[in-house]
């Protein structure tokens, strides 16, 4: 075997003092060999970025320290290096990359000397020297025109661009290891494979090591040599990504892997993780995962788990791979049912509940001293589409495509400029006043972010009861509490919890609240505007359940916003792929994601990251990003990252080309 | 028999700590309420600096509540008459100190005049000597030698009543402290005076004691002796300090009060509307902000002043005239100091618009007023907290300033910056008469140091921005 790149063993950080001090990694090990790609995967508040930043010593100070362990970068002991002697490691010999990349670059310098700053730090490079060498990089990670962007500020550059500069910056060093921190989390997917391209090319150029924090089950098969799982703060699988893939040996691995909706689990129901990560302020006595595991038995609660090695490589810390324990026979794992199964997806003619025909939302761009209009950003430039009842609607796109405006138009948040929004019948463009308050209990909205979404000094009760008072539903303040407590329940929340404030409950938890709260005024459209996005995988799949259920209950019919094509394959009838304000492809779920016919959807089907390699796919990469929506590119949208883009195309924008009878797209070559 | 007067003044500090407490109230039940007050008084210094206020408030209130005295019957008089002069409950707890004037400057702790005069003795026989004082020290047959054993008596017994008087407080603290955790006294008392306890119980009795300490020695002292001297017109300096406390507690307060209504309103419908009426919100502020904000307060003043002259029959006494003018100032002082708050309220709001539940209340048809009072206000309302408790130490010393340049406070209301004005020209005498300006420094110091102090942990607090990166 090879010699080990990093060593890290037993390492444990702590932050804060006393009672309250948590304990976010709780002795981790492993090794990463040189020129390998190890990826550490895991859910939110499990640990995988306080175990980066303890490699290279930077946790918040004075409230971080590393407690205990020890981390061995080619033998050299990095712990007891004095502050001088870890600046030359920084960077140096192990270099990091950060989530974000709008909040990681100085706005106020140029890029080039942002990475030049590096080379003088660690190459000792000046003046001609250090630009050419710049150059070079900037050429490296795919920067087209670099001297030119070598003078341009990080508000030029978009953000596939600006995380570019960011691995340019790491690289300047010639590090040996390169940790990157959800390198591609907050970039839209034709973007992100555009980035972990990047990375695998530099990898295999330079033959250094990465080690890949993670949350993407994806991300991991693609990019991945070994794998370690981490859960509330320890190492739970080691395993090559092979054997990981074939063969997850911890029960948590193997529901990770359940969890992720795709169309081929959409007739049955999304396996859930119960509960959430625990907390980690305290001291366990057992396994952490016990009790949100199907297989934990007294043993897991009275004893922690050891490290046991099952195949070659694969270690796992659970009881199950105890080769001296008794296991317990396993239990049938009760298949969370659905309420009614009966009830069919027939997409078959249902009358439309909501029918938007040429919907637009412009903002005016004021200018100058009398804010005079100079011109518009057409966010939404003539979207039609109808939803029947029952059923709904996946609208996908990249950010900044005007998805969400879409949704915020159509509900009359924002004032549409032009198109007509038809609700069972009565045009909704034209209420106004008290007509339009009255309509409100008919059509609600789920937002993304479930912190920001509820006033955080209201009680749960008051938040779910508001709509309620606004739109006169409930005669007494009893009737509404009880209703409230009825709904609690019907999200899978407890009664009792009404009286609580939002700041007491996980992620999912909340989101599940923001659902009751839609429920209070028995809407019969919801908008989801990426109700999912920001919640965990395990958590992600107990809200598209209960989604479904809600659906199948109730009736009711969904607007369903995101980026995340795999969860629209779970949930969705149809599906409607955007590009700057306009829909270049509609279809039901079968047509699109299986025959899709836009170039566009093409792409970005083939650029989400599978999570099985054995489906190989050709993967078409689109170049450059998004355009402004205030400066369309003519005639096509597309047609500048257009992969067959033929001379035509830039001359008028393609008309509707119905290729069946549920299935159109705009595109001049069909 | 006494006739209660309620001046203007008074009326607005009740009404303001009727309010106080039944925030108070309400958000002893709300958890999301208590929790950053519980961490204010978590900290040592918040802690001492909060009794330091507290004991300033109180002298406060106690000066707020004023009366008139029922005049002696005279023969043949049926109707029961009441004194010209408006007196408080201070007054009466201060008692001598308010009569025993001298008849002009005398240092601290002396016995005779500080001015040299023509004093014609028993025998007829005229000198110029420092004649003995009317009251302070009078009980001294030979001051030389007496008056270092007497003042020595009279710490001591100061001291040892004080030290019984902490004793009493600190095991009575340590009893409800006791029944409340219900643990036995004893190990609740050691982990008191050891600084173990959540709230620093230790640090708030040692707060208290230095108050008492020095409540114990006035007590004992000022009514032999003027304790920090008096000034020209031979009125006790000591008595014109703890007088002056009120004026200052009005006007950081009072100005507040008259602002927020302004500040809040304006700069939430600017943000939340947006449009024209911000334009307007804006236009407006922006020009009252290039208003050099003295020449405005010293307009007002004045004219304010012309017109009460012009108007005897509208104030039965002087105290009512003066209180009016305080009434004034606070309100002038307002109009020209809400823009700040205010423009940082607009900017809240404009970001807290467009948070996702202000958007999901729009949703359910919420009413525009309903958005403002439940979604907004709530959550802009530690930004108000803080800038109300920072703003309070600069009024503050804005009264001191504005009284020293003369558009201040009435001159017959006793207040820090008509001390310091009046004290200013004796700063060039020989030997110099300095008690009066460092007796309104000390106390004026110490409030506002105080204000300041718990300024920054209450910001500590609530701050969200401050609170996420502890």
């Amino acid at each position: 075997m090879q010699q080990a790149l990093l060593q890290v063993s037993d390492l444990a950080v702590r932050i804060g003092q006393g009672d309250g001090a948590v304990r976010p990694v709780d002795g981790v090990s492993f090794e990463i060999r040189p020129g390998e790609t190890f990826a550490l995967l895991g859910e939110s508040g499990c640990g995988k970025s306080m175990t980066a930043l303890s490699l290279l010593r930077l946790l918040p100070r004075p409230a971080g320290e590393i407690v205990r362990g020890s981390i061995r970068l080619d033998g050299e002991e990095l712990l007891s290096l004095p502050e001088s002697g870890m600046r030359d490691i920084r960077g140096g010999r192990i270099a990091m990359i950060f989530q974000e990349p709008m909040t990681s670059l100085n706005p106020v310098m140029t890029i080039g000397y942002q990475i030049a700053e590096s080379l003088i730090e660690h190459k000792g490079l000046v003046g001609g020297a250090a630009r050419q060498r710049v150059l070079e990089l900037l050429d490296a990670v795919g920067i087209p025109d670099a001297a030119r962007r070598y003078d341009e500020y990080p508000h030029q550059l978009s953000g596939g661009m600006k995380q570019r500069v960011m691995i340019a910056i790491a690289l300047a060093g010639d590090p040996d290891l390169l940790i990157a921190d959800e390198p591609t989390t907050a970039l839209d997917v034709t973007i992100q494979s555009q980035v972990l391209d990047l990375i695998r090319k530099l990898q295999q150029e330079r033959g250094m090591a990465v080690m890949l924090i993670t949350h993407d089950l994806g991300v991991v098969s693609e990019m991945a040599d070994r794998v370690a799982v981490m859960y509330a703060g320890q190492l739970v699988e080691v395993a090559s990504r092979d054997v990981f893939f074939s063969a997850p040996e911890h029960p948590y691995s193997v529901k990770l892997f359940a969890a992720v909706p795709d169309s081929g689990k959409r007739e049955d129901r999304l396996t859930v993780i119960p509960g959430s990560v625990p907390p980690l302020n305290q001291s366990f006595h057992g396994c952490r995962f016990a009790d949100r595991c199907h297989r934990a038995w007294e043993r897991c609660i009275s004893e922690q788990p050891g490290w046991y090695e099952v195949n070659d490589g694969q270690q796992v810390r659970c009881h199950l791979a105890d080769p001296a324990g008794t296991i317990p026979v396993e239990r049938p794992v009760e298949a969370e049912t659905g309420p009614d199964t009966a009830w069919s997806r027939d997409t078959a003619d249902a009358e439309a509940l909501l029918e938007v025909d040429g919907l637009q939302v412009h903002f005016p761009i004021h200018r100058g001293l009398f804010k005079r209009v100079a011109g518009y950003v057409r966010a939404v430039d003539g979207v039609s589409f109808s939803i029947p009842v029952g059923q709904t609607l996946a609208l996908v796109g990249e950010s900044g495509c005007g998805k969400t405006t879409v949704g915020k138009g159509l509900l009359q948040l924002l004032k549409p400029t032009a198109g007509s929004v038809q609700f069972e019948g009565q045009e909704l463009t034209r209420l106004k006043g008290e007509a339009l308050r009255r309509s409100r209990t008919d059509f609600q909205i789920i937002f993304q972010d479930p912190y920001s979404s509820m006033n955080p000094r209201m009680s749960v009760g008051d938040i779910i009861a508001e709509g309620m008072v606004a739109q006169r539903i409930g005669d007494s303040r009893e009737a509404r509490r009880q209703r409230v407590a009825q709904l609690l329940e019907q999200v899978g929340l407890r009664s009792e919890h009404a009286r609580h404030y939002p700041h007491e409950f996980s992620g999912g938890q909340r989101q599940r609240i923001c659902i009751a709260r839609a429920l209070a005024v028995d809407p019969k459209l919801i908008v989801c505007d990426e109700p999912t996005s920001a919640l965990d995988v395990s958590v992600q799949a107990q809200i598209l359940n209960l989604l479904q259920d809600l659906q199948q209950q109730l009736g009711l019919s969904y607007l369903f916003i995101t980026h995340d094509l795999s969860v629209v394959s779970y949930l969705a009838d149809r599906v409607a792929v955007m590009y700057l304000g306009r829909i270049v492809e509609e279809g039901s779920v079968s047509d699109v994601l299986d025959n899709p016919q836009h170039p566009y959807t093409r792409a970005l089907l083939s650029a989400v990251p599978q999570i099985d390699q054995a489906a190989k796919r050709e993967i078409i990469r689109l170049e450059g990003d998004l355009p402004s929506p205030s400066h369309p590119p003519a005639g096509c949208h597309f047609h500048p990252r257009c992969p067959i883009a033929e001379p035509g195309c830039s001359h008028s924008y393609p008309p509707v080309t119905q290729l069946s009878a549920s299935h159109t797209v705009r595109c001049h070559l069909q | 028999m006494i006739q209660p007067v309620i001046l203007w003044t008074d009326a607005l500090v009740f009404l303001l700590t009727a309010v106080v407490l039944a925030f108070a109230l309400y958000a002893r039940r709300r958890e999301h309420l208590r929790a950053p007050w519980r961490e204010v008084v978590r900290s040592r210094m918040a802690v001492a600096s909060l009794v330091v206020l507290c004991v300033y408030a109180v002298t406060g209130l106690l000066d707020s509540v004023h009366f008139r005295q029922a005049l002696e019957m005279q023969e043949g008089q049926v109707e029961v008459q009441y004194s010209g002069e408006v007196t408080s409950l201070l007054d009466l707890l201060l008692g001598p100190m308010r009569s025993q004037d001298e008849k002009t400057y005398s240092a601290p702790f002396a016995t005779r005049l500080f001015t040299k005069e023509t004093v014609i003795g028993p025998d007829g026989e005229k000198s110029r000597t420092w004649p003995r004082l009317k009251y302070g020290g009078v009980h001294l047959d030979d001051p030389a030698t007496q008056k270092g054993p007497d003042i020595a008596r009279r710490v001591a017994r100061a001291a040892s009543e004080s030290m019984l008087l902490m004793l009493i407080t600190g095991l009575l603290l340590a009893f409800l402290l006791a029944r409340k955790w219900r643990q036995p006294l004893l190990p609740v008392l050691r982990a008191m005076l050891r600084g173990k306890t959540d709230i620093p119980w230790r640090t708030a009795l040692g707060t208290i004691l230095v108050f008492v300490m020095v409540i114990a020695l006035i007590v004992n002292l000022s009514g032999a002796y003027h304790v920090l001297g008096t000034d020209k017109v031979g009125q006790d300096v000591l008595y014109q300090t703890i007088k002056s406390i009120r004026t200052g507690l009005v006007i950081g307060t009072l100005t507040t009060m008259i602002m927020l209504p302004f500040a809040v309103m304006l700069g939430m419908l600017a943000g939340y509307f947006r449009g024209w009426i911000d334009d307007v919100i804006q236009y407006l502020y922006t020009t009252l902000n290039s208003i050099p904000g003295v020449l405005l307060i010293a307009a007002a003043v004045l004219m304010m002043q012309v017109y009460v002259a012009n108007h005897p029959e509208m104030f039965e006494t002087m105290a009512e005239r003066a209180d009016v003018r305080l009434l004034f100032l606070c309100l002038i002082l307002g109009i020209t100091s809400w823009t700040g708050l205010c423009r940082l309220l607009r900017g809240e709001t404009l970001k807290l618009r467009e948070l996702d539940y202000v958007q999901a209340a729009d949703a359910f048809g919420v009413s525009k007023f309903n958005i403002l009072m439940r979604h907004l206000l709530p959550n802009l309302m530690h930004l108000v907290l803080i800038a109300v408790v920072i703003d309070f130490s600069g009024l503050v010393l804005a009264e001191a300033v504005l009284s020293y340049v003369g558009v201040g406070v009435d001159p017959t209301t006793m207040s820090w910056g008509n001390m310091i004005n009046r004290a200013r020209l004796e700063m060039a005498r020989e030997p110099v008469v300095w008690w009066s300006l460092l007796a309104a420094f000390t106390f004026m110091f110490t409030l506002v140091l105080a204000a300041n102090l718990f300024s920054d942990a209450v910001r500590d607090a609530f701050d969200p921005r401050l609170r996420t990166q502890r």
